[in-house]
């Protein structure tokens, strides 16, 4: 009887441990999809000291306008992904078509490393990579590194950005 | 090129205190969660040991070999893979390797029980091939530091898809088993290349259409409301479809062939968000569907012995009744809620109980609540996969994780959906569970893959610190992604983006200057053109 016993109580044990794995599996898996919560990756481990970079990545997020800061946001005003915008950091940003690029354009008039953002004390600067289509800022087709104002548009292929501060 | 300030201690972090969008903590680093992993690990563990031991107590408590050696080869493959992903892919999904070995473990727990009331000897060649498909799918994880290499080998992947199809065609290799003339015979071991060929097809439709896409979608003529793609662009998939299905009905399996089509209109769907093609591909299915009814002997049988199982005459059939599938039936029915426990079922009585008829077995000793927690599994770990593909930014990426876990979709679809009476019972494997060496080892590389991709999806970008901007006059609610450079529009946007620029190309006019053809042809996507 005890042996019975154990099998049924062992038998129905089985079925709620294959049920308690997957909501397991399902509750870990809700944070993972981070409903509601910010996840934000500021920082790149291993790159300068841990602390010492998230702290200081949190503390760029937002330009305080007082401080001679590098502009902080570069908004896409035009073209097929007008609305997005994106937070720089002080790395340069290679824009273009290709996947490798920095910001991948989904614009069929981009070249595929068609522009590099650059940033160079508290200014950032824009090259022109070759393209076939040009880049330009105010109308003007861009021959060497220009400097970009925050608020300045700035088209590449049919996409027109901006920085902002 | 300009020196470039990369040290950021400069910035003073106290800015952080006025600025009303900062994060109260400072900024997170993602989570690898491989710890996470490990904790469900063992819980998988258990479930698949547990299973085993359940089967038979007495020959459990005597340390059986069967149970101690597949014990063993879940344990050390899993940890193997666990501990490479510690080391080469920190960021990779942490709930695809649990899912997957739960499911092998109970997989091999079943095969062992099938083993006992029919003295058949499966189950050590199903842990031994366990054991080298979890080193494969280790392997993969190793020298995948980038799936975007796989992009190079498109077309030797189409190439070997051909071959690995045509391989068991060749006299004196080919061995023909159950009618089915699929297998290949080396050394006394037989393998089923075309379990293979489902995953070099994925790189090659992943590879082809990322490239090309917008030569298929853009460039043609135009009739109605449909584009047809110029013959020349299309030309390779149609190979590749000819090929698929052109071998797999001179091979009568049914099933690889539902599989390949399948995976083909997934592709083509995810590609091109262009719902036409699927309709199309529909269509096709019952057009073939019909005429494959009418002229081939086995498809007739199989439709037959669907629609009239329950027919004494086709049920007493000699060759390719319908008793398998009722007998299956039956065993489901007996099964009911919570089944009949491991060990204490028939499952005996069904045909191939632990190949093709796995789930029936599984029904009716872990009854529907069981199986039911185990279709959950297969549904975690196909929403992963397809998580990763949303995730990784590059198409090809894209195109390969959703189109890898399409091939686990179908596979789970045509075999629940053929033993449940749902549609005509075809011989595909169950994945991970059903015995069959190469499909196990195809799946596990297959979850090599996904893991993979979804490092590349979770993991921090290695250039610039660039993110979606929270409450930007979008209108999305932030949702936090690790899809870089691009504001998140939300998940199910993610992949039908690839097809953006088809609705984009009227507006092409206002653009400034048409561009050069070297622009838009794969080669140059990407370098300087």
């Amino acid at each position: 009887m005890a042996s019975e016993l154990t099998v049924t109580l062992l038998r129905f044990g089985f079925l709620a441990l294959l049920w308690v794995f997957v909501f397991v599996i399902l509750a870990a898996m809700r944070r993972d999809l981070g409903i509601n919560q910010i996840l934000r990756f500021n920082s790149l481990p291993g790159r300068g000291k841990r602390g010492a970079s998230s702290g200081a990545a949190a503390g760029q997020q937002k330009q305080a306008p007082s401080a001679p800061r590098l502009p902080g946001q570069l908004a896409i005003v035009e073209g097929p992904e007008a609305g997005t915008t994106i937070r720089l950091s002080d790395t340069p940003v290679l824009l273009g078509r290709a996947p490798d690029c920095t910001l991948p354009l989904h614009d069929d008039y981009c070249s595929g490393h068609h522009a590099r953002l650059f940033p160079q004390g508290s200014r950032w600067f824009l090259e022109d990579l070759g393209s076939t289509n040009g880049t330009f800022v105010r109308g003007e087709r861009l021959t060497r590194a220009t400097l970009v104002e925050p608020g300045a548009a700035f088209s590449i292929g049919r996409t027109v950005m901006e920085l902002r501060a | 090129m300009t020196p470039t300030t990369r040290d950021h201690s400069t910035r003073p972090a106290a800015e952080s205190e006025h600025s009303p969008q900062a994060s109260p903590e400072p900024a997170q680093v993602p989570r690898s969660r491989r710890l996470i992993e490990l904790f469900l690990l063992v819980i998988a563990w258990v479930i698949g040991i547990g299973a085993m031991c359940m089967v038979d107590v007495e020959l459990a408590a005597e340390l059986d070999s069967r149970i101690v050696m597949a014990g063993a080869s879940l344990i050390v493959g899993s940890l193997i893979i666990h501990v490479i992903l510690h080391l080469k892919a920190r960021y990779a999904d942490p709930f695809i390797l649990p899912a997957a070995v739960a499911l092998n473990g109970v997989g091999l727990a079943m095969i062992y029980r099938i083993d006992l009331t029919t003295n058949n000897a499966v189950a050590p060649s199903q842990t031994a091939w366990t054991a080298v498909a979890m080193i494969a799918c280790a392997a993969c994880v190793w020298f995948l530091k980038d799936h975007r290499v796989l992009r190079r080998i498109t077309y030797i992947s189409l190439a070997a898809s051909i071959l690995l199809l045509l391989l068991p065609l060749t006299p004196g290799l080919g061995t023909e088993i159950n009618g089915a003339r699929i297998w290949i015979s080396l050394g006394g071991r037989t393998f089923q290349p075309g379990e293979v060929a489902k995953i070099t097809l994925a790189v090659f439709f992943a590879g082809y259409l990322s490239a090309n896409r917008d030569l298929i979608l853009l460039a043609g003529k135009r009739i109605g409301r449909i584009r047809l793609p110029r013959f020349r662009d299309f030309a390779p998939m149609f190979v590749a479809w000819l090929v698929s299905i052109g071998v797999l009905v001179l091979q009568r399996d049914l099933g690889s062939a539902i599989l390949f089509f399948g995976l083909f209109l997934a592709m083509i769907y995810l590609a091109t968000n262009n719902l036409t093609w699927v309709v199309i591909g529909l269509l096709l299915v019952v057009v073939g569907g019909v005429f494959a009814y009418s002229t081939m002997s086995h498809v007739t049988l199989r439709i037959d012995s669907w629609l009239g199982a329950f027919e004494p005459e086709v049920y007493n059939q000699e060759f390719g009744g319908s008793g398998q599938i009722v007998q299956g039936l039956f065993g489901l029915a007996s099964g009911g809620l919570f089944g009949r426990g491991l060990g204490a079922g028939r499952p005996d009585l069904v045909a191939f109980s632990n190949s093709d008829m796995i789930i029936t077995s599984l029904g009716e000793e872990l009854g529907l609540l069981g199986l039911g927690a185990l279709l959950m599994l297969f549904l975690v770990l196909i929403s992963r996969g397809l998580r990763a593909a949303l995730g990784t930014p590059d198409a090809f990426g894209k195109l390969l994780g959703a189109g890898l876990s399409a091939v686990l979709v179908l596979q789970l679809f045509v075999v629940v959906g053929g033993v449940t009476r749902l549609i005509p019972l075809t011989g595909l494997t169950t994945p991970f569970m059903s015995a069959g060496g190469s499909s196990l080892l195809a799946n596990w590389v297959i979850v090599g893959l996904l893991l993979a991709i979804s490092h590349s999806a979770r993991s921090p970008r290695v250039v610039g610190d660039e993110e979606p901007e929270e409450g930007s006059g979008t209108g999305h609610a932030p949702t936090p992604s690790s899809l870089p450079a691009t504001d998140d529009p939300g998940a199910t946007a993610a992949i039908s983006r690839l097809g953006s620029t088809r609705r984009e190309a009227p507006s092409r006019r206002g653009a400034p200057e048409a561009p050069d053809a070297s622009d838009t042809s794969p080669t140059s996507a990407g370098g300087r053109p």
